[in-house]
């Protein structure tokens, strides 16, 4: 089966946003919205700070909320890679998906249907990257099958220490953290 | 995620994601709940008054209008759930699939359930003007009023009743990522307090003594199985996770304390308890105070729960 999933090195990423504007690009996402941004977290005490710079979006969980809440079937796993969408059509603007996720990863789109971060599903059946992973200037971010030891993500996975968002939300993150 | 002093997202959205939920889903949960304690109570009414004939003692509750009443107070719940929904046109998508693990799915199949049976509690108990011009209405209520029929018929007014009472809390217990809602108590404490309101409401109206007695004592029993199981939920939530704690401090000395601890707990449930258990032991006479106050506590709950429950989050965001 493959997994799809996402590597991210936050030793290299400089927080440049460049994947949120290539997102904003390729998806055509409304003003004041976003499928992915940027968090800074800083920990410690003045002056032994440490600034860790994560990009973010849905994680696709492999036990996604939004979709087992979602009532009309709208949120689904996609039949390939366990990419969770959403399908606009049958989306009656519940917002139950956007309440259930731990990582806020959904907003109402000015239309009415709930959206979110897609991997790009549209470029990756092309044989393409996801936009935001294409454009990283520093290539911090990694995408591919979780599922084969062999990908690029699952040898990085591997060989570094990493960490997922809210592991103890239960909903199995698929985007990982290298420290 | 590293432990972190300060934390700075560039996602507009989430400020905007704290309250996805506004009054509209409140409503329509005190509003369903409140249906629910309705269908229970003329259900069994109906099933406990056995071969009664109509107009006996103990038959008024059974005739006393409460589907009606609980008709009107669905359909406006139902308009509110409708004003909530983001893509309007689409809401008949629910009722091309049944989705097994969502209880808003559920929900909407039990609305299904539900509305006849509210329909036919109207249908049956027409008034006797109405009853004598059509003679097909005349035989539908004596078929109805049969006593191998109307336990029965309360049966199933019942089990509607207690369904919609108890996914109405499902439907928030369901969504993990809200810490306040992880509580499978969430599901009886909205039906208790659903039928307390029905309780209240119908000793409110009822115009029968001896009904308004039997229906304060059990309003009472239904507070104070209320007050247990808010007790009960706060220990669960505070006994659990860090997340789960943090969650139930929302509502132990966080931003929605005052508004929960009076105006659920100390106005919407001990004092109309003090109150009618003074009725009760007929220290003062019968007030509509409490009643009162016992609908607006569950109004209030629902409330406080949908909108401290957003606020309740694993992340640090």
């Amino acid at each position: 089966m493959t997994r799809l999933g996402m590597v991210i090195d936050t030793r290299r990423c400089v927080g440049c946003q460049d994947c949120v504007v290539a997102c904003k690009t390729e998806n055509r996402t409304p003003v004041g919205y976003h499928r992915d941004w940027i968090t800074y977290a800083t920990a410690g005490r003045f002056p032994t700070l440490t600034l860790t710079i994560q990009s973010e979006r849905c994680n696709h969980c492999d036990d996604p909320p939004c979709v087992s809440c979602c009532p009309t079937g709208a949120s689904h796993v996609h039949r390939w890679g366990g990419v969770v969408l959403i399908d606009h059509d049958a989306c009656i603007g519940c917002k139950a998906c956007v309440v259930s996720c731990p990582y806020d990863a959904r907003y109402i789109h000015p239309d009415g249907y709930a959206d979110k971060c897609t991997f790009c599903i549209h470029r990756v059946e092309r044989g393409q990257e996801p936009a935001c992973v294409a454009v990283c200037p520093t290539r911090c971010m990694h995408f591919g099958d979780l599922d084969d030891p062999e990908s690029e993500v699952s040898r990085l996975l591997a060989s570094r220490r990493h960490h997922a968002n809210l592991p103890e939300a239960g909903t199995g993150p698929r985007i990982f953290y290298l420290e | 995620m590293t432990p972190s002093h300060e934390l700075v997202s560039t996602a507009h959205h989430h400020v905007a994601a704290a309250h996805v939920w506004g009054w509209e889903i409140a409503i329509y949960l005190f509003l369903g709940g409140f249906t629910a304690g309705l269908l229970v109570l003329s259900g069994a009414a109906r099933w406990r008054t056995g071969d009664a004939p109509r107009g006996a003692p103990g038959f008024a509750l059974a005739s006393s209008g409460l589907p009606a009443v609980g008709l009107a107070a669905l359909s406006l719940g139902m308009l509110a759930l409708l004003l909530d929904l983001a893509h309007k046109p689409y809401v008949w998508r629910l009722y091309l699939t049944v989705q097994p693990r969502s209880p808003m799915s559920w929900g909407a199949w039990i609305l299904i359930l539900v509305y006849p049976v509210l329909l036919a509690g109207v249908a049956l108990d027409p008034p006797a003007a109405l009853r004598a011009r059509i003679p097909a209405l005349a035989r539908l209520v004596r078929w109805a009023d049969d006593a191998r029929v109307r336990p029965g018929l309360g049966a199933i007014s019942i089990a509607a009743g207690v369904a919609l009472g108890i996914y109405t809390g499902i439907l928030l217990s369901s969504l993990g990522a809200r810490p306040l809602w992880s509580s499978g108590l969430l599901g009886p404490l909205f039906l208790v307090s659903g039928l307390s309101t029905g309780a209240a409401f119908a000793h409110l109206c009822s115009p029968v003594a001896a009904e308004r007695a039997r229906l304060l004592r059990l309003d009472n029993l239904l507070i104070a199985v209320e007050l247990g199981l808010i007790a009960l939920y706060l220990i669960g939530l505070g006994s659990a996770s860090a997340a789960h704690a943090s969650a139930a401090r929302l509502l132990l000395g966080g931003p929605y304390t005052a508004v929960f601890w009076v105006g659920v707990v100390l106005l919407g449930l001990m004092l109309p308890l003090a109150i009618q258990t003074l009725t009760t032991a007929r220290r003062i006479a019968h007030t509509p105070i409490a009643p009162v106050l016992v609908l607006l506590g569950g109004l209030v709950l629902r409330f406080v729960l949908v909108f401290a429950g957003q606020a309740s989050q694993w992340s640090p965001l």
